[in-house]
């Protein structure tokens, strides 16, 4: 059973509306903490923050046009063992999509966790967001959700939103046990609170909030920003295919790149302890640049620059799920997002695959039929 | 380009492929000198990077060669190096890379005879291919 119901704001304010609702979870039995993200004291940045006393959670933003990382990588680090509790956590759509794939790669457990995702109102790059929230970060959060449900879902204020953002077609979480919407409910003046798994009815039940019907204008409004965002997506898709379809432009791309591994790091579902790109394998000795170099007359230092993305893109692109943190982590502006998101696209497609749909499905590489891609074997 | 000899680099399974080779070898079958062989305990074990570090350190063409389906003497790494070829030839063309230059078979260890066919026809289609790009441009 669903439970849908409404919370209204008090003087407009969506923040104010949800840090009663997330304060009301805490309270609860069930949930010993709560991971949201909140604006630090010291400073106008976004962070997770883990929170066990309801009294610290007067400054819960997660409408803020700030991704500073995923934070599915956070919560993997609170589920991987039992944690002596259970944690609710607030996440965007893609960081629980990555959470999923976290779970499927035995990263992460969904036995003590209570999913809650916000309605995605998108985000700008890290760089942007501090100059944007500068003056009055709570304010500028406010003005932010008032031009996202006003319609303007590409730039704020003269900035544009992160290209992730602009090409994601998942603004609204499937998978979270409970979905806080703000799409199709009118600006100002009330949120939509919807349960959707057991452990969502659970918890809704016990908080009394008073039950409406969805209103049809949320679907409609959701529906449209999916095609919009599309739309955007598949040309990114084309200009992307574009840039890099051939070796010189390959190198074109990834010239600027240092090999500081930063799209490595984070990475939501690049999980592996030790990446082989940072071992000793990688730690050539000095006289084999010097062969390298000998072959061609030339090599570009550092090397395997190529060689790193390439074998990122074969080992993770099936787990994309397009957050667009490479690019956010990037010192050097490489449009990495792009290129990911444009690969993932095809390699999900041949698997039948979609990172972070389904717990059922398992990774396309981790399994295999007997019957199939017959195509690929043989020599004739 | 008439006289382009290509690269080859074969990763072959211990237990079928590699043997069936050496019985090639044996029986005085003779193949194109092309390919070299890289043997590994089961195609299962052939990561992506192995293929792509070959192709970009200037190998004209990659051959991956195992066990025919059922016969894998770990069950199943044959399917699962299926499922990494199916992979890399989605992900590589988007490169310019004709993905007719990686190549997967299933060759039995009693199947000399059909290996040096195998072999001399995927040399022969990789030198009508011509020299990868990346054996003639500088690979960042």
């Amino acid at each position: 059973m669903t439970i849908t119901a409404r919370i209204d704001m008090r003087e407009q304010n969506p923040l104010e509306a949800l840090q009663q609702f997330f304060a009301g979870i805490l309270k609860l039995e069930d949930i010993t903490a709560i991971l949201v993200p909140q604006r630090l004291p010291t400073k106008n940045t976004i962070m997770p923050t883990l929170v066990t006393d309801a009294s610290f959670l007067e400054r819960v933003d997660p409408l803020a046009p700030s991704f500073p990382m995923n934070a599915a990588r956070i919560a993997s680090r609170l589920t991987r063992k039992p944690m002596g509790g259970k944690v609710a956590a607030v996440l965007r759509p893609c960081e629980i999509r990555a959470f999923i794939e976290l779970v499927k790669l035995k990263q992460a457990r969904r036995e003590d966790i209570l999913l809650i995702s916000v309605d995605c109102l998108g985000a700008l790059q890290n760089r942007e967001y501090s100059k944007f929230a500068e003056q009055n970060g709570t304010e500028s959060t406010l003005r932010f959700y008032k031009n996202v449900i006003g319609g303007n879902i590409n730039e704020m204020e003269g900035v544009e939103f992160a290209t992730a953002c602009k090409a994601c077609e998942y603004p609204v979480s499937e998978n979270a046990d409970i979905q806080i919407g703000l799409y199709g409910m009118k600006a100002g003046e009330s949120i939509l609170v919807k349960s959707q798994t057991e452990a969502g009815d659970h918890i809704l039940k016990k908080m009394n909030l008073s039950e409406i019907n969805e209103p049809p204008s949320r679907q409609d409004a959701i529906k449209t920003l999916i095609s919009q965002r599309t739309g955007y997506r598949d040309e990114m898709f084309v200009k992307t295919r574009e840039a890099s379809d051939n070796l010189d432009k390959m190198t074109a791309y990834f010239s600027s790149c240092v090999n500081c591994y930063n799209c490595r790091v984070a990475c939501p579902v690049c999980y592996c302890k030790e990446c082989v790109f940072v071992t000793d394998v990688f730690n050539h000795d000095p006289y084999q640049y010097l062969q390298w170099a000998t072959r061609k007359g030339i090599i570009k230092m550092p090397t395997d620059t190529l060689f790193y993305h390439i074998t990122r893109l074969a080992h993770m692109s099936t787990a994309c799920v397009g957050c667009g943190q490479c690019s956010n982590a990037c010192p050097n502006d490489i449009p990495l997002m792009e290129l990911f998101r444009t690969i993932a696209h095809k390699t999900q497609k041949i698997f039948e695959y979609e990172a972070g749909r389904s717990l059922d499905e398992k990774p396309p590489l981790s399994e295999f039929r007997e019957d199939e891609f017959k195509e690929v074997v043989g020599i004739d | 380009m008439s006289d382009f000899e290509p690269t080859i680099v074969a990763f072959f399974c211990n237990w079928c492929t590699y043997t069936a080779a050496d019985l090639a070898g044996t029986s005085r079958l003779s193949y194109p000198h092309n390919i070299r062989i890289i043997r590994v305990m089961c195609t299962g074990m052939v990561d992506p990077q192995y293929i792509i570090k070959a192709f970009l350190e200037g190998a004209d063409g990659v051959l991956v060669s195992g066990c025919r389906p059922g016969d894998c003497h770990y069950i199943n790494g044959n399917y699962k190096a299926r499922r990494r070829i199916k992979l890399l030839k989605e992900i590589l063309p988007q490169f310019g890379f004709d993905q007719q230059r990686l190549r997967l078979t299933w060759i039995g260890a009693s199947d000399g005879i059909h290996l040096a066919e195998i072999m001399r026809t995927f040399a022969g289609q990789i030198k009508a291919l011509g020299p990868s790009q990346t054996k003639l441009k500088m690979v960042i």
